[in-house]
């Protein structure tokens, strides 16, 4: 049947939908990102390049790839993990350990900040514990990175769960009968069919690590030059009125965005390309 | 040599170390904290808590969050689904671009999106101008609040309908159409139902980030108590005045909403899944 | 010093898949296991492999008690139903796989194993293609890369999964023919799981025939063609013709004055008689058959023919040659002799469509 004018609408009302659709969509979703560079360059490639090598900015950009360099391969290394028990084995309260897993997506960023602030706050469980043995965990960098532990945790293995139960595991149990130990058979047989889940699955685990902003609001005290990520220094700027410069660091986050949706694209485009796998690298 | 064996041996290794180390990291990050807060907001009895969530800065709070996200669901299911229909059903250039643009919400982290959506509907704006000439303001307001809203939740409709859409039996149309059904009843009546648990999912999606959501909001939404002020944020106040009972309190209910909504959500998708024979 | 399976039995969940299955499987010989879906054979092989653990019994392999070893110490090795291999490794690589993830005390050096691989793809007939991915080449030569791959890894006993389930039937037939080559040329003790029975009794030494989680008989492929042990198996070993009929005194009647076969071994009562439809002896109408039934059609096929006769109400095939046919000037309607050669008597629990 004809794709176009599939329920034999008129030509006129095929075009209203296609051009409703897409002024809402430039409107709703393209707009704000072409703001973003928009404001950014307002004054001009040098005050934006100026705007980036403060101090501060260049600290909380640091921060942020701490930050993320830490949790991400930690999550990471769970989302491997949790996917292989997940996925390969068959066991009671399996669906609720898979529900565990995809919880932190479900909260709130806020309440994913104050519970770590319950637990080692000043009034906290572990707080006053912590402070007289001298472990600064809130307002400072182990509290961070913990929050993004929490909001980060289902990234990596939403998709490597689907994906192996997708695949199967007869590969892995040829190479069990080939003789082949358990971390062999994960090594060279389970990782190369995951590489490409595993590789969006990382992508986005970083990019919502350097771009969380409610939960690292909560437990960061916004300690200048210590403990403000990125999101945090774009408030600060922002609300100084500083417009240019917060703009300025919230297009490097949004580049980071357009590199995940473009990342994504290559994703699937090679999904499909299964059928004549390469041999570069 | 010819011995019984005892009943569960896996073949694959590794399941006792995964499963352990599995439950040990989601207990330490993620079932540690909820705990820490669920006793803590407990520790209030029910009748301050009940007095707390009454209180009319609360209430409104409340209000404020779960109306503003309804509103901006149902709004985001009618162009939710719109957009699925182009996206899937026609063809025209920049099409794949558009499609791939859907995901920006998902992608793009709060404070950024907060922002830019704030100097957009300013006053000085370049939407929040001609709005503001014809008496509507945006930013600032509770309207502030239902644009951003709008804007998180899209993707969470036309990615759950989506596939839906894509899968539906077009004969049944065709049957349809042959029969003397004219568009629009065609759409209504055999298009439409099977769409509908689908649609309802991304709804139920769009509405539970919606109540929850932070970043987007704060910079837009003028954070007046009592008008345009959200949960998310009274709980950081009641943080930051280390009123950590009230603030528990206030948590807790949004998580207990949080797993409301997800069960919810659960439940139409296997609704979607069993009306839809995947 | 083959397998031998003692008492084996495994249930999933509610449904019992193995009920005390005992049988020996000498060195050397390939035995099929037969059987429709659902009858256990796949368990079985699986248990055997050491991929599923049975809840009791015993196994032994080449002597040693396989229970209590995991499938790579069992000397085993198994072509998987969808030969499962390695999609990111080239065919090579999917063939020395076995060898290169020994410990290393037990590795051969490198260029042993690119020797070995080379020697099987030359055994399978695949040399030339080593550099190729399994999507890159057809069903048949997946199959025999897998075959490769668990040879590679110098198994005491090969077990094959519904080996050429997925394939064409032509494609079927040429590797059912070159599988029994390899195997006379190897003299590994091989296990096949198949539901086709014109596969089995075709290639095996002997043939394990299971349904419903028990082994209904086991033998030489002309043993259990000839003599079925149950309805069942002779039901499922082709074609076949059933006729009810009444047990008085060790021999079954067909009809008040029909024709009678010894059946000593049943009480009396109600019973039924199998025939196959090249058992059916065709005479002219007036001689000494056993019963001079009603043509009621007649298809030519290739160089049979096949009829179908109406014997008291009840349709029975029979299958003959062409030649006689036309000799006969038989058509439908006309008056034909037929003569049993051999009749089986069964009384089975459950009566299926035939």
């Amino acid at each position: 049947m004809d794709t176009d004018r599939s329920l034999g609408e008129s030509r006129l009302m095929r075009a209203l939908l296609i051009l409703g659709g897409v002024t809402i969509l430039v409107l709703l979703l393209l707009l704000p990102l072409i703001i973003v560079f928009g404001e950014a360059l307002a004054k001009g490639i040098g005050a934006y390049i100026h705007a980036l090598k403060a101090s501060d900015t260049l600290a909380a950009i640091g921060l942020s790839l701490v930050v993320a360099l830490i949790a991400v391969p930690i999550n990471t290394l769970f989302g491997i993990i949790a996917a292989w028990c997940i996925a390969k084995f068959q066991f009671p309260g399996r669906n609720l350990l898979t529900t565990l897993v995809d919880l932190p997506f479900s909260v709130s960023p806020v309440v994913s900040g104050i519970v770590f602030v319950l637990l080692f706050g000043a009034q906290g469980w572990f707080g006053p514990f912590l402070q007289r043995h001298g472990f600064h965990i809130i307002f400072a960098l182990p509290a961070l990175v913990l929050v993004m532990l929490f909001v980060t945790l289902p990234f990596v293995a939403r998709q490597l769960i689907p994906l192996m139960e997708a695949r199967g595991s007869d590969e892995e149990e040829a190479a069990i009968s080939l003789g082949a130990s358990g971390m062999q058979t994960f090594l060279l047989v389970t990782l190369p069919n995951i590489r490409w889940g595993l590789f969006y699955g990382v992508l986005l685990c970083n990019a919502r690590a350097m771009g969380e902003f409610g939960a690292v609001s909560v437990v960061s005290g916004h300690i200048r030059g210590a403990t403000i990520t990125m999101p945090l220094q774009i408030e600060i700027l922002y609300n100084e009125f500083n417009a240019v410069a917060a703009f300025a660091v919230a297009s490097l986050l949004a580049l980071l965005a357009l590199l995940t949706l473009v990342a994504r694209r290559l994703v699937e485009w090679r999904y499909a390309d299964e059928l004549a796998p390469s041999r570069a690298g | 040599m010819f011995a019984s064996r005892p009943t569960v041996h896996r073949v694959l290794p590794g399941f006792g170390l995964t499963l352990g180390l599995t439950l040990f990291y989601l207990s330490a990050i993620l079932l540690l904290p909820l705990l820490a807060l669920f006793v803590r907001a407990s520790g209030m009895g029910p009748a301050q808590m009940a007095a707390l969530l009454m209180t009319p800065r609360v209430a409104s709070a409340f209000r404020v969050s779960f109306g503003v996200a309804f509103a901006a669901a149902l709004l985001d299911s009618v162009i939710g689904l719109l957009l699925a229909w182009i996206l899937v059903r026609y063809r025209f250039p920049g099409r794949r671009l558009l499609d791939a643009i859907i995901d920006l919400p998902f992608a793009l982290p709060t404070a950024v999106g907060g922002i830019a959506l704030t100097t957009l509907y300013a006053d000085t704006g370049w939407i929040g101008a001609p709005l503001a000439a014809l008496g509507v303001r945006v930013a600032f307001t509770p309207l502030g609040i239902f644009v951003a809203l709008l804007f998180v939740g899209l993707p969470y409709v036309v990615r759950t309908v989506q596939p839906v859409l894509a899968d539906l039996d077009r004969e049944a149309e065709e049957a349809a159409l042959t029969l003397g059904a004219g568009g629009f009843e065609t759409f209504r009546r055999v298009v439409l139902p099977p769409l509908f648990p689908a649609i309802l999912t991304g709804q139920a999606l769009a509405f539970a980030r919606g109540v929850g959501e932070y970043g987007s909001v704060i910079f837009i939404a003028g954070n007046m108590p009592g008008v345009s002020e959200i949960v998310p944020l009274l709980i950081v106040v009641r943080l930051e005045q280390f009123d950590y009972a009230g603030a528990s309190v206030l948590a807790g209910s949004m998580l207990v909403i949080s797993f409301g909504s997800l069960l919810v959500i659960n439940l139409l998708q296997h609704w979607t899944r069993r009306r839809h024979g995947h | 010093m083959g397998i031998a399976i003692s008492k084996l039995s495994k249930r999933f969940g509610a449904t019992q898949v193995l009920d005390a299955i005992t049988l020996d499987v000498a060195r050397g010989e390939l035995l099929a296991l037969l059987g429709p879906s659902g009858s256990g054979k796949t368990t079985l092989l699986r248990i055997i492999a050491g991929l599923e653990s049975p809840e009791a019994g015993g196994l032994t392999i080449s002597g040693k008690d396989a229970l209590a070893l995991p499938p790579r110490a069992r000397g085993i090795g198994l072509v998987f139903q969808h030969y499962a291999l390695f999609r990111h490794m080239t065919i090579a690589e999917n063939i020395a796989f076995g060898l290169r993830v020994r410990a290393r005390r037990h590795r051969p050096p490198r260029h042993e194993i690119e020797a070995r691989v080379s020697e099987l793809m030359a055994l399978v007939q695949l040399e030339g293609l080593g550099h190729r991915f399994p999507t890159q080449i057809s069903g048949g030569q997946r199959q025999r890369v897998a075959l490769a791959r668990a040879l590679a890894v110098e198994p005491n006993v090969l077990l094959l999964d519904e080996p050429f389930g997925a394939l064409d039937a032509k494609v079927r037939v040429e590797l059912r023919h070159w599988l029994r080559d390899l195997h006379d040329r190897l003299g590994l003790t091989t296990v096949f799981v198949t539901h086709d029975q014109e596969e089995a009794l075709e290639l095996a030494d002997r043939v394990a025939i299971l349904n419903g989680g028990r082994i209904e008989q086991v033998g030489p492929p002309r043993d259990v063609y000839d003599q079925p042990a149950s309805a069942f198996i002779m039901e499922f070993l082709g074609e076949v013709n059933r006729l009810p009929c009444r047990v008085r005194g060790g021999k079954a009647w067909l009809g008040e004055n029909g024709p009678s076969f010894d059946a000593p071994h049943l009480a009396d009562g109600e019973a039924f008689a199998y025939v196959r439809p090249h058992e059916i002896e065709l005479l002219e109408a007036d001689t000494l058959a056993d019963a001079a039934p009603r043509v009621r059609s007649l298809s030519v096929i290739g160089p049979r023919t096949r009829l179908h006769l109406d014997y008291d109400g009840h349709i029975i095939e029979v299958d003959a040659d062409r030649m006689l046919i036309d000799r006969m000037a038989l058509a439908p309607g006309g008056q034909v002799g037929v003569r049993f050669q051999t009749m089986r008597i069964y009384r089975p629990a459950v009566t299926r469509p035939v």
